[in-house]
């Protein structure tokens, strides 16, 4: 009688492990299933709507056909230019003290528990800060506003990256420089984070992909431009920004508009990821080991 | 605080009091080589040092600075709506006299109640947890204990890759794509079938709604989860699972007891990092969830979340009451996704704080 019990019980624990099997493999094609259907679409609407006028031109009014972005394109190579010149020095300082100067103490703790915290606030809250720390002192909205918030949305995340690369740099480098007679700040800005840079330039590409889409942050900023603006005190257009007005609009060819810019701004994001995940798998890092 | 500098400077510190001792012979000046020349020359990098300490420091801070700056800011900006409803604000509705029915959001009037929009966005997050958490950890569990060498790193790729899709782009997919999928398919049927429940009313024929921002929800969280969730099962040691192994378990056996029971604080975390980053979600929410502030009970109506609101309202606020309402919903939105967050990190952190840092 135990046999056949034990029979049993085997068949029963092999078939649980066979259902737990398809089980995480269904999951995983459900979960992949999605990112191809976007990405389908994706490509299959915007390609299709996709001419030279969208690089050219600026949106036309309201009934009118045609009309490209090139105002919003121009408008986010604005703000994430503001944005990096704000993020990423400031990322990059930080993460030099959490590694280089804070290790192990109690500060670089808490800073880099606050780091990671401040990665999680909704981006949403980040634009009313900006809001009310730049538009409501100048009165206005303008461009200066939207690369602020999306500056301090990119420190972060640059700040974490370059504190794990500059971990990974083995501390014989630093050994050498100073028993050469290198001052510590040469040291560590033309040694250590000089052989931490490909890692670092990965953690800015990553921070640049992430804030590049960011809309939330600059409804209420930047605030969107329907014509071609360069001031920095003005409002300006950005191409999230425009992809949304646009999407919830009710005009057909708005929406065609809409596709062909999230076509150019996923091409962008993808472009970074990959060439991330590519200079992290070439072992640029690994060879400093 | 302390800075940590390496002893080599102390050496270099003294340099200078050996060249104010040099006057004291004056008749004959001791012969200087050139190395101590060119030491000399070179003078002492104490200064620039130091200073470049503190700037890195003052860097680091700056971290604290912009959540101090933000809290204060919202603080201060929300005292008007503050002072006028107090803590009413989050649990109280107003009912309109001349028709007794409650009203909520009231910009004309200036009757501002939160509790529509705390509904919206608990109710849209928990739904798409509901969906997104199984099929997550199905992911973590594939790719960390069954998946084939060479599938492992396209397949965490794309997961990536999910992650790095613009919240707007899933919003535009969602209004083009699932939502009239939704309205055409899914709501009928899940109407005809679940609609004795009382949770699927068939009042909202657009097929916005609760469930389409759980659905696009949970898709834009699910990456955060799983890849969360992989990285707490990693750090579970080997041994384990061939203790496990060598007492003769299935491979199930070995991933429920052996990596998911030693994993599961860390698994938890990765949830709650999931429902963070769902509370606080906005674009495609947005765009999908229907933008009226009411409470209704069928998940197929329209509703709003709070960051939905600030989203839709914000630029066009009508008066200083209005925005005052709206910065303290970002305020009650900022402190709770900072204390989820925390919890968050805390759990993940307990789980891998033994194994060194992971970079992929």
């Amino acid at each position: 009688m135990s046999r056949v019990q034990n029979t049993l019980r085997n068949q029963w624990r092999s078939l649980a492990d066979l259902a737990a099997t398809s089980i995480a493999v269904l999951s995983t094609i459900l979960v992949i299933a999605p990112l191809v259907a976007i990405f389908i679409y994706l490509i299959y609407k915007g390609a299709s709507s996709l001419n030279l006028a969208f690089f050219t031109q600026v949106p036309k009014p309201v009934g009118e056909e045609g009309g490209g972005m090139a105002n919003a394109i121009y408008g986010s190579a604005i703000l994430l230019g503001m944005a990096s010149l704000i993020g990423v020095p400031i990322g990059i300082g930080g993460g030099i003290f959490l590694s280089e100067f804070g290790r192990g103490t109690k500060l670089a703790n808490a800073i880099r528990f606050t780091a990671d915290v401040l990665n999680g606030v909704p981006s949403i809250v980040m634009g009313i800060a900006a809001y009310s720390l730049v538009v409501v002192p100048m009165h206005h909205f303008s461009a200066f506003a939207g690369g602020v918030a999306l500056g301090i949305m990119m420190i972060p995340t640059v700040c974490r990256t370059t504190e794990e690369m500059l971990l990974m740099v083995p501390h014989v480098v630093r050994e050498a420089a100073l028993g050469l007679g290198v001052p510590n700040w040469r040291s560590v800005l033309s040694i250590t984070v000089k052989t931490a840079s490909p890692g670092i330039i990965t953690g800015c590409m990553l921070a640049f992909a992430r804030v590049a889409g960011e809309t939330a942050p600059l409804i209420f900023t930047a605030f969107g431009n329907a014509f071609w603006s360069t001031n920095l005190n003005r409002e300006i257009a950005a191409l999230p920004l425009q992809i949304y007005v646009y999407a919830i609009s009710p005009y057909d060819d708005w929406h065609r508009l809409a596709w062909a810019g999230a076509l150019v701004l996923i091409v962008l994001i993808v472009l970074a990821v990959s060439l991330v995940r590519f200079v992290t798998s070439r072992g640029v890092l690994k060879g400093a080991n | 605080m302390s800075v940590k500098v390496p002893e080599i400077h102390i050496a270099q510190v003294q340099l200078p009091v050996e060249q104010a001792v040099l006057p004291e012979t004056p008749t004959e000046p001791a012969p200087i080589s050139a190395v101590r020349k060119f030491l000399l020359e070179r003078g002492n990098s104490a200064v620039a040092d130091r200073s470049f300490a503190w700037l890195m420091l003052g860097c680091a801070l700056s971290i604290f600075a912009i959540v101090v700056l933000i809290a204060a800011e919202l603080v201060l900006r929300s005292q008007l709506a503050w002072h006028k409803f107090g803590l009413a604000f989050f649990y109280k509705a107003f009912v309109d006299p001349s028709t007794n029915l409650a009203q909520y959001w009231d910009p004309v009037n200036e009757h501002f109640s939160a509790l529509p929009f705390i509904y919206g966005t608990l109710l849209s997050s928990l739904l798409a947890l509901l969906l997104a958490v199984p099929l997550a950890v199905g992911v973590a569990v594939f790719l960390t204990e069954m998946c084939p060498k060479v599938l492992r790193g396209p397949l965490a790729f794309l997961t990536e890759l999910l992650a790095a899709i613009p919240s707007v782009i899933y919003g535009l997919w969602a209004v083009f794509v699932l939502v009239p999928l939704l309205r055409e398919y899914v709501n009928p049927f899940l109407i005809t079938t679940l609609g004795w429940t009382g949770f699927f009313g068939d009042d909202n024929p657009t097929g916005l709604g609760f469930v389409a921002a759980g659905i696009i929800l949970a898709i834009m969280i699910l990456p955060i989860i799983s890849s969360l969730t992989r990285e707490v099962m990693l750090a579970v040691p080997h041994s384990q699972r061939e203790a496990v192994l060598a007492l003769g378990a299935t491979r199930w056996e070995m991933i429920r007891m052996g990596v998911l029971r030693n994993a599961r604080i860390g698994i938890v975390g990765a949830i709650i990092l999931g429902l963070g980053r769902a509370l606080g979600e906005t674009m495609a929410v947005t765009m999908v969830i229907g933008n009226s502030p009411e409470i209704h009970r069928s998940l197929l109506s329209n509703g709003s979340s709070m960051a939905s609101v600030i989203a839709n309202e914000f630029a066009e606020a009508s008066s200083d009451m209005h925005l005052s309402a709206l910065m303290e919903l970002g305020l009650a939105l900022f402190i709770v996704t900072i204390i989820v967050n925390a919890i968050a990190r805390l759990l993940v952190w307990v789980v891998t704080r033994g194994t060194p840092a992971q970079v992929n």
